[in-house]
């Protein structure tokens, strides 16, 4: 078990619990919750949690701020939708698309990571900012490759599409989008261990004790450039392929779906929220948050009609303007809560 | 008593590449002018590319001095500064909705103060928000990169939401004052007024910030500071004050920024700021982050080279900025007038 884990144990008995509740309601979430929108909700939650986790190698293992993780992101969900529409349905385009996907963005993220962590890792920030936007509108340009703003609808192998069917288990019917899910949470799951082995490996001490002081690490002869890099195109890399995982998971891929400003917005509350510099930090946030999120903004929208007769407050709490929300807790738990849940529960501040 | 031997210094003659090289990133703005005059036929549109060039570089550097100088001084980075953008059209663009009367009619003192009024209030509002995102958002990080950058994202979004709660989600179409609208021929090129006008502005609020950082006790100070913070408040001088006055000063020009942009496009939008943002981070890049002289230069090689690259290859234009960076970042690491850190 500790080696499945890399040995790197929760070290809170109500951290060991809620993990241990939450792979086991996404790993038979067709049985407990039958519906697809409560389905939906589970990939959606496996996907994020290797996307956040990943970006949390880069921004709480690495303490690199970066802009362009959703880039990455959907260059891997991009690779797939291309592959298949060019090569056809099949699992050798789909293997191919999240391939290619992965590597492309593994040699972006070197590029981008030589040019400006070279210098100053404050540029990282700005200039993934910069290339990220660029590269979404890039995206919308070139319909011809990639549907531009309408997106690519991929026709994926009928053995993973509702029309598939197996029979039943447990009272529910299994068919090829249960196959899907779980294809999902196994390609999740391998990346999630893979990522939990890489932060605690030599390198990723070495990428932490970067984090705590560059100086001194490279005093002590680590090449901060080069371990940084080395992160940077991890994350990059993994986060490709939960793109492609996305993307077959959604059978459609557009830029509000994996290249939009709120999905980074929306990494960067996880992380925070979940607890930055701990992989389960990332498991936790996102499975809050991505709750949370149907759940706050039907709340908001009772408020609002609630207190309709009163003048500004509607406005402030209409389901519309839950991102100011999110805002403000976004601000107020990177003042008070650094460490985030998984710090608070570990009980380190 | 022996004569001291004779000295006969030899005077190296500096070639004129080595004179030059300091001057590189000066010369590079008529170098680029010169480039387009070249690679554009007529005359006439190079003529106009180059004033629109020139007024789009002016406005993103009125907005990004601020920002730069924030950084050079306390080594904060202020994601947020977009907001400041947006408020500033914003209420700019209501106080002249509110003046139509003044903007309607084609007379060219009340169309300027009108504007004035604009600038005015929008800088007002951006220069007290500045101070407020101070207080509340970047006091309680400094000295964290990280925490910085995070903090003031969410400062960013929770300014834009403002913006949809105060004034709705739609986008608001302004148009520019009467005698401000059409363009002038000169030289056979149709040059727009209101281009003219943010050339005047922009060169105006260089030379008034180059002169009170060169010749006033507080540009002194300012420029002490960010060579050495500690040294300077060692000597008596209180540089968070200093910081803070920087910090409203900067969120007010971003202000003016934003009145500036709103007219220059006509419509405005809540994440416009954001999107001007792109472009600032990038000039502030080449520029050499904290220098208010290399921010000019890179902000109008911004703006040349945008306009530039949409003429010859349209295709082009989205990543020629990024492009641009990427090849000063080569030549200059640190961007074109680097900032000289007593550390």
């Amino acid at each position: 078990m500790m080696n499945i884990l890399s040995g790197d144990r929760p070290k809170s008995v109500i951290l060991s619990v809620l993990l241990a509740v939450i792979l086991l309601a996404l790993a038979f979430a067709p049985f407990l919750f039958p519906g697809s929108r409560s389905l939906e909700t589970a990939a959606r939650i496996c996907i994020f949690i290797v996307l956040v986790a990943s970006y949390d190698l880069l921004l709480g293992y690495g303490g690199i701020v970066s802009f362009a993780h959703t880039m990455f992101f959907g260059m891997g969900a991009y690779g797939v939708a291309i592959a298949i529409d060019r090569l056809g349905t099949g699992y050798g385009a789909m293997g191919l698309g999240a391939l290619v996907g992965m590597v492309v963005a593994g040699i972006v993220a070197l590029l981008i990571a030589l040019l400006s962590l070279r210098v100053r890792a404050i540029f990282f920030a700005m200039i993934t900012l910069a290339i990220a936007s660029a590269v979404a509108v890039l995206v919308s340009q070139l319909s011809q490759f990639t549907g531009g703003e309408d997106g690519m609808n991929i026709r994926i192998p009928r053995e993973l599409t509702p029309a598939f069917r197996l029979g039943e288990v447990f009272g529910t019917r299994v068919n090829g989008k249960v196959l899907n899910y779980y294809l999902v949470f196994t390609g999740c799951l391998v990346l999630f261990l893979v990522m939990l082995r890489l932060v605690n490996s030599p390198f990723g001490r070495v990428l932490q004790a970067i984090r705590e002081n560059a100086f001194r690490a490279e005093a002590i002869g680590y090449r901060v450039v080069f371990y940084r890099a080395m992160a940077t195109c991890l994350s990059a890399m993994i986060a490709a392929l939960a793109g492609s995982l996305f993307a077959i998971w959604l059978r459609y891929v557009g830029p509000s779906t994996t290249l939009g400003m709120e999905i980074m917005l929306d990494i960067l509350l996880m992380v925070v929220i979940g607890g930055m510099g701990t992989m389960y930090g990332a498991v936790v946030g996102t499975a809050i948050f991505v709750l949370a999120q149907n759940y706050l903004k039907e709340l908001m929208g009772g408020l609002s009609e609630a207190t309709s007769a009163l003048p500004v407050i509607p406005d402030l709490l209409s389901p519309d303007r839950w991102l100011l929300w999110l805002g403000v807790l976004f601000i107020l738990s990177v003042y008070f809560f650094p460490t985030g849940i998984v710090g608070r529960l570990r009980g380190t501040r | 008593m022996t004569h001291a031997p004779t000295h006969a210094p030899t005077m190296a003659k500096l070639t004129l590449a080595e004179r030059l090289r300091p001057w590189m990133p000066v010369l590079l703005v008529p170098a680029l002018m010169v480039f387009g005059f070249l690679t554009i036929d007529s005359s006439s549109s190079w003529l106009t590319l180059t004033v629109s060039g020139l007024a789009m570089g002016m406005m993103i550097f009125v907005i990004a001095s601020g920002m730069t100088l924030v950084f050079g001084l306390m080594d904060v980075i202020n994601f947020g500064h977009g907001a400041f953008i947006s408020f500033g059209a914003f209420v700019g663009t209501s106080v002249l909705l509110a003046l139509g009367a003044m903007t309607g009619v084609p007379s060219l003192m009340l169309n300027l103060l009108a504007i004035a009024g604009a600038v005015l209030a929008a800088m007002v509002v951006t220069g007290g928000m500045g101070w407020a995102f101070e207080r509340v958002i970047v006091r309680p990080v400094y000295g964290s990169h990280l925490k910085q950058i995070l903090v003031t994202m969410g400062g960013l979004i929770v300014a834009e939401q403002l913006i949809y709660v105060i004034w709705g989600g739609h986008e608001i179409v302004i148009t520019r004052p009467e005698t401000l609208k059409g363009a002038i021929t000169f030289a056979g090129a149709a040059l727009e007024k209101y281009r003219l006008l943010a050339v005047v502005v922009g060169l105006a609020v260089f030379l008034a910030l180059r002169t009170v950082m060169r010749r006033t006790k507080v540009g002194l100070i300012v420029r002490a500071g960010v060579e050495n913070p500690e040294m300077v408040q060692a000597l008596g001088y209180n540089i968070t004050r200093v910081f803070v006055g920087v910090f409203i000063a900067g969120s007010a020009l971003a202000g003016l920024g934003g009145v500036m942009w709103a007219l220059y496009q006509e419509i405005i939008t809540a994440h416009m700021g954001n999107e001007i943002m792109i472009l600032v981070f990038i000039v502030v890049i080449i520029g050499g982050l904290g220098s208010v002289e290399g921010c000019f230069i890179g902000a109008l090689t911004v703006g040349l080279v945008q306009n530039y690259a949409a003429f010859l290859e349209p295709k082009l234009a989205l990543i020629s900025n990024i492009a641009l960076m990427v090849a000063i970042l080569m030549w200059r690491p640190m961007g074109m007038v680097p900032v000289v850190k007593a550390k």
